[in-house]
């Protein structure tokens, strides 16, 4: 019995370190490339250790090509936004359909319920038009004002406010606040963790997003970083080195948030997603 | 007394309003006129030069599908892509959880390791790829390293769409694996060692309690595959430079969707019509899952 374990584990073991090395060795592969030379690229040999580590492909991509500083910044400022913003009035949202009393409540949940469902291609070309016609295609607000609060997560929100316990509310009424400083000074401090996990989310699919800016932005200074990559991949088309310096530079930041919050990520995904 | 009720109630409906206010300008501006605007537009063609015009054409741009080479080229290209996609990140997202799941040591550090391509953009994960896919690229080695035939896996028009299935596969299946795995937190232990009593070998207990308890979350993870896999587009686009090729090998319904309406002149409305058809099918594909996975549970 004991040794029929032993081989149990060590298959299971098996099959963990195999898979592991599979999802490691892409990542492994770029961030090698990105530390080698061209002469090393373009010889083909397949070695994970560059035999001249350089690190010219980064002062490459951040002193010879301008435009690369300004996609990161640009990338930082959209999806910082776009998350403080949608942390604000998802919550607001969630906490009004969950606690408050108003008309229409009811049919306003169903038509956020049935928004979820509507796939982006629907709304994508419509939405085109109508920034097209605000003037904004082509700017900052064109690429957070349409995103700056998400069906999924106002959802989110509302459930985790139904479940918020009530009586603190009341104390706090007791006390003399209303509904704004009970919000913001009792609820939105404690809904912390639900926060966190949204934030994770909303940064990472902002910053990762690569439909919408393909489609509003024309302008290489305004170019976030997955249309400046792909831009880049045109202009630099066999410099490989480059491409995969430029794409380890784009993927530190959210491995930086994931390693702070990673607590927070697989509660989000359970949450938003399984149940 | 009642009057100070009424004001607190206006009060509070003035709030809602307040709070809810940023949350209606966004629906009303960005998704429920759209919504309706691209009713319109699938029934009218559009002409961008200048100012916007649209012209009436009742239902042509539907009808215009049946007749586009390229649309049932793209939707063939999808339909492929779903029904392999879909099953196997299923089962490896299972498989993964369920032996992560075993008690085993280093399991944090599985863990966050297969989460590497779940937060990683498609468009680095895509290049990357492509970086391995090339001819004398990394796979091509491998490959012949171990006496496998090699492939020109971005320019032959027979393998470039497996080769983003292959991507893909390896880049979603993590995204599952951890819905499982917080539903496998819920299987209660008395059912594994109930099983065990029987004696029960682990895969029986894998195959016949893991898989059944998990029956409702496959049906969520398979519904929300189909809707992602449905709606491939960055990958096609960074793959193949926007093209679909080569030979219109990795053009699917949303990068036709995406050509028609901003590539080419004059086809905006019969984007917006294809956009329509491609909801459908979505819709269709959902509920068909629905009813198949429900009919399974009458066992």
């Amino acid at each position: 019995m004991k040794k029929k374990m032993g081989i149990g584990k060590l298959l299971l073991y098996t099959v963990l370190i195999t898979y592991a090395v599979i999802t490691m060795i892409p990542f492994l592969w770029a961030l090698s490339s990105s530390f080698k030379t061209l002469e090393e690229i373009v010889s083909g040999t397949m070695s994970f250790i560059p035999k001249k580590f350089t690190l010219d492909n980064y002062k490459q991509i951040f002193v010879e090509q301008e435009l690369f500083p300004r996609w990161l910044l640009n990338s930082v400022v959209v999806a910082g936004t776009v998350t403080v913003l949608n942390l604000l009035f998802n919550s607001m949202a969630g906490y009004a359909l969950a606690r408050l009393q108003f008309p229409g409540r009811k049919p306003l949940f169903l038509i956020i319920l049935a928004v979820l469902m509507i796939p982006a291609q629907v709304t994508m070309i419509p939405n085109y038009l109508i920034l097209k016609q605000l003037g904004w295609l082509n700017s900052y607000q064109g690429m957070i004002v349409p995103t700056m609060v998400n069906a999924t997560f106002i959802f989110m929100m509302r459930q985790f406010f139904i479940n918020f316990p009530k009586e603190l509310e009341e104390a706090a009424e007791l006390d003399g606040l209303g509904r704004l400083g009970i919000f913001f000074r009792i609820v939105l401090p404690l809904a912390r963790p639900a926060l966190a996990a949204q934030a994770i989310f909303v940064f990472m699919g902002s910053w990762n997003d690569f439909m919408r800016p393909l489609i509003i932005l024309s302008d290489p200074q305004l170019f976030t970083l997955p249309l400046g990559l792909n831009s880049f991949k045109g202009q630099y088309i066999s410099y490989w080195n480059y491409i995969m310096a430029a794409s380890m530079v784009f993927t530190l930041p959210v491995l930086v948030i994931y390693a702070f919050f990673n607590r927070y990520f697989i509660k989000g995904i359970s949450f938003t997603g399984g149940k | 007394m009642k009057r100070m009720a009424t004001k607190r109630m206006w009060r509070e409906v003035g709030t809602s309003y307040l709070f809810l206010s940023p949350t209606l300008f966004v629906l009303l501006l960005f998704i429920i006129g759209p919504i309706l605007f691209a009713i319109f537009l699938a029934f009218h063609k559009v002409q961008l030069l200048g100012t916007t015009s649209f012209e009436f054409v009742g239902l042509d741009n539907f009808q215009r599908i049946a007749d586009d080479t390229r649309a049932k080229i793209a939707l063939w290209n999808t339909l492929k892509y779903v029904v392999i996609v879909v099953p196997c990140q299923t089962i490896l997202a299972l498989v993964l959880a369920a032996t992560l799941n075993a008690g085993l040591k280093g399991q944090k550090f599985f863990r966050i390791v297969y989460f590497l391509p779940t937060l990683t953009s498609s468009a680095v994960l895509t290049l990357i790829f492509m970086w391995m896919y090339n001819q004398n690229g990394l796979i091509n080695h491998v490959l012949k390293a171990v006496g496998l035939p090699t492939y020109n896996w971005i320019g032959d028009p027979d393998v470039a769409l497996n080769a983003i299935m292959i991507m893909n596969i390896w880049a979603t299946a993590p995204y599952f694996m951890v819905i499982y795995l917080a539903a496998l937190q819920d299987v209660p232990d008395s059912l594994y060692e109930a099983a065990e009593l029987d004696g029960a070998s682990a895969w029986q207990k894998f195959w016949h309690i893991t898989v059944p308890y998990l029956r409702p979350v496959t049906s969520f993870v398979v519904v929300m595959g189909l809707i992602g896999t449905f709606q491939l587009f960055d990958q096609s686009y960074i793959f193949s430079g926007g093209s679909g090729g080569p030979n219109n090998s990795t053009l699917t319904v949303v990068l036709l969707i995406y050509q028609y309406a901003f590539k080419t002149l004059g086809t905006m409305g019969y984007a917006a019509a294809l956009a329509f058809a491609l909801a459908i099918l979505i819709f269709i594909a959902t509920l068909l899952q629905r009813k198949l996975s429900k009919e399974e549970s009458l066992y």
